[in-house]
């Protein structure tokens, strides 16, 4: 086992330099430390100045998502020692504009993830007295894989389409919609489907499907994108083609 | 000192797609690939159209269509078509299950019997094309 390894991080100080730049950190090897705690010894002994976010340091949060030799991973439950020896690469997420370091601006998706309605949309809402909205485990189970969901954007970094398209609504925003439509409180999903349907909604996916092998808690986006495209094209079908099915 | 830098004003950096990023991963390559197999799926399906053209024509027409269809440099290219067809036809149907979750008595069915279900749905109509094409 080595005693030390080599953490080659990105910087990107925009008073001092125009791009990104590397810089390396040569940091104790310990088999029970992730990236996140590599980071941390950096800011705490080394360079005050690197720039990250972090909180829960469990994979619950969703804060420190980064490219880590290439790969989006959380840093909190990547092992140094999972990693193949020599030096580790440590980047932003890809896809995301670089306000400082290793930290990225989450806007765009903020303001996505909002056009998706991803509360329980309700008609008409009941009386308090009458009760809460009962729901059977049955009832739970249809939703309850979407809800893992920690807007942790490493589906989006993953996701070449929404680098290549940013207007494309993303996987987690999708993911997150079929959280609710699949809810039997919920009443919102034609008017989410008003705004997936569209251009830069579920069919700007082509399904490369790394949404869902990068996710840290299971969520499947990509088939949440599929599953979506189905039920648009059955809506279709009821609605246009069969003058019956109109709604 | 960036001397385009302003305080208290942020400046993103946003790096650039490169035009290989799909030789980035594996997965990204893989992906490709299959995209590109789409191309032999719209070149069969032009192919069949010119056949029933043909048919449709006169007998020497037709004729000269066939013995071009026999020539060894279509046959080749026809191997390669083929291949793709198999290779897009296979990740399609094992793709099925993520867009489709079908219940019955209450409990999900699980996702290899939906990708049965359809390659036995696909074996019965390539039987039955089959069976029409040569057969009668």
């Amino acid at each position: 086992m080595p005693d030390t390894v080599t953490l080659e991080v990105q910087r990107y100080r925009p008073e001092e330099e125009t791009g990104p730049a590397w810089q390396r950190y040569e940091v104790p090897f310990r088999p029970e430390w992730m990236v996140l705690d590599a980071l941390n010894y950096i800011k705490d002994h080394l360079d005050g100045t690197l720039s990250y976010r972090w909180a829960c340091r469990m994979g619950v949060c969703g804060s420190c998502g980064m490219l880590v030799n290439g790969e989006p991973v959380l840093t909190c439950a990547t092992y140094l020692e999972e990693l193949p020896h020599g030096s580790i690469r440590v980047e932003p997420l890809r896809g995301f504009p670089v306000i400082r370091d290793l930290i990225f601006d989450l806007t765009d998706f903020l303001n996505k993830l909002k056009r998706v309605s991803p509360w329980l949309v309700r008609k008409k809402e009941q009386p308090v007295a009458d009760g809460e909205y009962r729901q059977t485990p049955d009832q739970l189970a249809e939703y309850k894989q979407y809800s893992m969901c920690i807007n942790c954007m490493l589906c989006y970094s993953a996701c070449p389409i929404y680098e290549l398209e940013p207007e494309f609504i993303g996987p987690a925003a999708i993911a997150l919609a079929q959280r609710y439509n699949h809810d039997s409180r919920d009443e919102g999903v034609q008017a989410r489907m008003d705004v997936l349907s569209q251009h830069d909604g579920i069919w700007a996916c082509t399904f490369v499907g790394e949404c869902s092998a990068v996710c840290p808690t299971n969520v499947d986006p990509a088939a949440a994108i599929q599953r979506y495209k189905l039920s648009a094209t059955l809506d279709w079908v009821k609605s246009t083609v069969l003058p019956w099915g109109k709604r | 000192m960036n001397p385009d830098y302003r305080p208290y004003h942020p400046k993103w950096h946003r790096t650039p797609i490169p035009i290989f990023w799909w030789v980035r991963k594996r997965a990204y390559l893989k992906f490709t690939a299959r995209e590109l197999t789409s191309l032999f799926v719209a070149y069969s399906a032009v192919l069949l159209m010119v056949h029933v053209r043909a048919a449709g024509g006169s007998e020497e027409a037709y004729e000269r269509f066939i013995s071009w269809l026999q020539s060894p440099l279509v046959v080749a290219l026809h191997v390669v078509v083929f291949i793709a067809l198999l290779c897009h036809t296979v990740t399609w149907l094992n793709l099925a299950p993520k867009a489709m979750v079908i219940r019955l008595g209450g409990r999900r069915l699980p996702d290899a019997a939906i990708v049965l279900g359809h390659y036995a749905a696909w074996l019965s109509v390539s039987g039955l094309l089959a069976w029409v094409l040569v057969g009668t």
